[in-house]
């Protein structure tokens, strides 16, 4: 069980040495996001079933499974991504708090402003500069004053290790940072609007070693401001850097399903489920 | 210069998020609601543009219907006053134009097309851009090209209208006879190499039947594009009350018919134009079909 | 498929079997049917320009911006032809940006999948039906519709901006406006729709992801991206309008004045060919080769622009619309 043991918070959590924002202790563990028989289907095929798990507060959950096995699926159905798509339907439960997320009174453009989502391949809106992009997701939600805007913008580069790099040049268009500037600018967005909690869908896998190492160092560093819950082709990844992983695996109906949920360290290394073994193991990929 | 102020006493990231959500709930419904009515706005503008291009068909079609008779397909033009009248004449002229006009620029566009997928010069660039432009020069200005250029010399004929209307067909079936062959995957032409075959073979044999699909639609449409032209007939075939199957004399052309009695204040006339418009616009439209039903087959077989 | 020559069995099999080119012999053949069509876009170039000499020569280039046409008198002045092309092309795209990108966007977005096709493909089918089609169906079915319902009522709600003064004549330059409009709203529809279609999803599934509804996405995101691709289908749209010459000609009633209203008959430059070519001589003809001098210089002007914008955004789009009616 990864529970934080503190009871005085390292100085690098929990103040921040350039905005002098401080973060109190806030009580971990509790959970934020539960999901109860979840199942997506498209046309009436399955494409992943069976889904319980807590997602608990402020810490990093990890989506991991070959590939077919439903992780992105699941992870869409969580910010209602699949809205869009006149075929799917999502069955089960899933809480955000005290608000059922597929309610018909549960509004999916105010869920999103709750749930955010950083992409696999970046995306930042070309048309505008990295100001703009930072609070893109503000301006949608109708937020206008410019104090407001700028204090977030700020705090959001500053968390995605961006700011330094950026300050002087915020209205510079965004497609003139790097492939790893560029997710970070994202991710900077995503957190601009204050989600409770931020999906990622694979987020390193269109970026260089080095990029990822850094963004790696980056999650680990925001876990203590918002939820996470990440899909990640690469084990080591996961590894590296989640507290809880759920094992998804695509059976013979074609259909994803959980195979294990636990803490991370327990299922890399004694896992319940032969099957878990095996794909920690590398067996199979 | 940082923008954030020390707030010891609460935490920033919560606060922050509660200032936030409570603006996003207060602004719900009011974006939902400027959403709605912005998405409003567009479906009614889907409607506005398919009313008018609707009504155009049906009121062809409800005037024309109408005109539709054995005297009408039968008989040549007559003046007012004059009973029996039809656009017989008219008919085989258009064909006959139109069949001039499309024997001589598929060759010649075949040959431009071939030219410009295999060539990726500044010359090739320049007669690419050129073709381009030259679909969208005021067909007016062929018609007093062609008069200029050959009537004068040879008097008005149905071959100096072809060459009109050719004008206009040429660089559409240059440009599409280019993106088709151009669409043709590489490796048939490789191959072809690889086997030591001649250019002029594998384009023959191999490139030519891959590209057909694309070509005969872009001629399909070239075609229905001619055939609708007034303008450049005006000056060049001159009309002609009399049914005339010899090119090299005047002729008259369903286009020329419709747009001489359209501003005239004598109903039998006024009726005549509506059936051979509506004669024209069935033309037209069926070309136009059959290019799509080529091009979706085309879809399909590249699947 | 690549098939093998059969061996020639005698002079008949000739034709089918063995005739080739060698590679050079094949590219000159290429080379002389690119020429052909190069050749040909020159001597058209070099006739309308020789055509238009004399009344260059006799006239200078001012004449081209005087307010009177009168050959009788000898006076020749094209402005009244040009601000007719000008304001009669104003007219539709006034209309058919609005009108054109609403429906773009809905077909784009909005409308489901299976409608999206019959309504695409109905839209562009309509860019084939001839120009003089429209100019009939304009004088005789909309003139009179104009003449006693639209004008009347543009003129007792806009009357106080000054520009519907005059009789309510029905053919004028609103009539020629309208039915241009409808003419290049395929254009602009069709054009539109596919840069609209081609920005990446991602881009749109990004803004989805940051709580927008769906109009944001639209106006923030989609529209933004596409903006060139627009303005090209936008100028494309507006050189057709430019070129049109039959159907305006039939509905624009046909003033060699200026004209002072937006209901006043007026003329344009393609119209101003269109009526007096037939029996036009001497300077008068020149003057005449001098208007469309001026129209080609406009309408490659235009449409320049247009496929430098649009090149690149749309890979069929660019040929498909090649096949616009004017």
């Amino acid at each position: 069980m990864t529970t934080d043991s503190v009871t005085t918070p390292a100085i690098e959590d929990d103040v921040n040495l350039t905005t002098g924002e401080v973060f109190p202790e806030r009580p971990t563990g509790h959970p934020v996001m539960q999901l109860t028989d979840v199942a997506v289907a498209f046309a009436g095929r399955t494409a992943v079933r069976d889904v319980t798990f807590d997602v608990h507060d402020r810490e990093i959950t990890a989506l991991i499974g070959p590939s077919g096995s439903g992780k992105t699926t699941l992870l869409r159905a969580l910010n209602r991504m699949h809205d869009t798509v006149r075929s799917a339907r999502v069955t089960g439960t899933i809480m955000l708090g005290d608000t059922d997320v597929y309610a018909t009174s549960t509004d999916p453009t105010l869920l999103r402003s709750r749930v955010g989502m950083v992409f696999q391949r970046p995306n930042p809106f070309p048309t505008m500069s990295i100001y703009e992009n930072a609070v893109a997701g503000l301006r949608f939600n109708g937020v206008r004053k410019k104090a407001l805007l700028d204090e977030a913008a700020e705090s959001s580069l500053v968390a995605a290790a961006l700011w330094d790099s950026v300050k002087d040049r915020l209205k510079a268009h965004a497609s003139t940072l790097s492939g790893g500037e560029q997710q970070r600018l994202c991710i900077a967005r995503a957190l601009a609007v204050e989600p409770e909690v931020l999906l990622m869908d694979e987020p390193t896998s269109a970026l260089d070693p080095i990029a990822t190492k850094r963004i790696e160092e980056l999650i680990g560093e925001l876990k203590n401001r918002v939820t996470i819950i990440i899909v990640t082709h690469n084990m080591q990844q996961a590894m590296r850097v989640s507290d809880r992983c759920a094992f998804l695996l695509m059976g013979e109906d074609k259909a994803g399903e959980l195979i294990e949920f636990d803490a991370t360290a327990k299922l890399f290394s004694e896992p319940d489920d032969a099957r878990t073994l095996d794909y920690v193991n590398g067996r199979f990929g | 210069m940082s923008v954030l102020t020390f707030d010891p006493s609460g935490d920033p990231i919560l606060e922050r998020r509660r200032q936030i959500q409570s603006i996003a709930q207060a602004s719900l419904g009011r974006r939902k609601a400027y959403s709605a009515v912005a998405l409003g706005i567009c479906w009614v503008f889907l409607v506005l543009a398919i009313i008018p291009l609707v009504a155009v068909i049906v009121y062809t079609f409800a005037k024309g219907i109408v005109a539709w008779n054995a005297t009408f397909f039968t008989q040549v033009t007559k003046p007012e006053g004059i009973p029996d009248g039809g656009v017989a004449n008219a008919l085989v002229g258009t064909v006959i134009i139109g069949a001039v006009a499309t024997a001589v620029t598929i060759p010649l566009g075949l040959l431009g097309g071939l030219f410009l997928a295999e060539s990726d010069g500044r010359v090739a660039s320049g007669i690419r851009f050129t073709a381009d432009l030259m679909t969208g020069v005021p067909s007016i200005l062929m018609g007093i090209f062609g008069y200029i250029a050959l009537v004068k010399a040879f008097g008005y004929s149905g071959l100096i209208g072809a060459f009109a209307i050719g004008m206009i067909m040429l660089p559409i079936i240059m440009r599409a006879c280019e993106t088709a062959i151009r669409g043709v995957p590489g490796h048939l032409n490789e191959a072809g190499l690889a086997l030591g075959a001649r250019r002029f073979m594998i384009a023959r044999r191999v490139i030519l039947p891959a590209a057909l699909p694309g070509i005969i639609t872009g001629v399909l449409l070239a075609i229905a594009r001619g055939v609708g032209e007034t303008a450049p007939l005006l000056f060049t075939i001159f009309g002609n009350q009399y049914m005339q199957w010899n090119p090299t004399k005047p002729m008259d052309a369903l286009p020329l018919v419709i747009y001489n009695n359209s501003s005239q204040p004598y109903p039998d006339l006024l009726q005549i134009a509506w059936g051979a418009a509506l004669l024209l616009m069935a033309m037209v439209l069926v070309l136009s079909i059959g290019s799509r039903i080529v091009a979706a087959r085309l879809q399909r077989e590249r699947r | 498929m690549a098939t093998t020559d059969t061996a020639p069995t005698g002079g008949e099999k000739r034709r089918h079997g063995r005739f080739s080119l060698s590679n050079g012999a094949y590219r000159v053949v290429l080379i002389v049917g690119a020429g052909i069509f190069a050749a040909l876009v020159a001597w058209f170039l070099y006739s309308i320009v020789n055509q238009a000499r004399p009344v260059f020569s006799a006239l200078g280039v001012s004449w081209i911006f005087q307010p009177t046409w009168n050959p009788n008198l000898h006076e020749f002045g094209l402005l009244p032809f040009i601000l007719g092309t000008i304001e009669t092309t104003a007219i539709a795209m006034v209309l058919a940006v609005p009108i054109g990108l609403g429906t773009a966007l809905s077909l784009a977005y909005l409308v489901p999948a299976r409608v999206k096709v019959v309504l695409g493909s109905a839209v562009e089918l309509l860019a084939a039906v001839p120009s003089v089609v429209y100019g009939l169906w304009g004088v005789v079915a909309l003139a009179p519709l104009w003449r006693e319902y639209v004008e009347p009522f543009l003129t007792s709600v806009l009357g106080w901006t000054g520009l519907f003064n005059g009789p309510n004549e029905g053919v004028g330059l609103l009539l020629a406006g309208t039915i241009l409009f409808i003419m290049v709203l395929p254009t602009m529809v069709a054009i539109s729709r596919d840069v609209l279609a081609v920005v990446p999803r991602e881009q749109v599934e990004g803004a989805m992801a940051l709580g927008a509804t769906r109009w944001q996405v639209l106006r923030k995101v989609v529209l933004p991206d596409a903006r060139t691709g627009l303005l090209g289908a936008f100028t494309l749209a507006t050189g057709r309008a430019l070129g049109e010459t039959v159907a305006v000609a039939l509905v624009i009633g046909n003033s060699n004045y200026i004209a002072h209203s937006l209901k006043s008959p007026a003329a344009t430059l393609p119209s101003l060919i269109i009526n007096n070519f037939g029996e036009a001589s001497g300077t008068e003809l020149a003057a005449l080769f001098g208007a469309g001098l001026v129209l080609l210089v406009i309408g490659l002007g235009v449409n320049s622009i247009a496929r430098v914008l649009v090149r690149g955004k749309t890979g069929a789009a660019g040929g498909a619309t090649s096949v616009a009616v004017a």
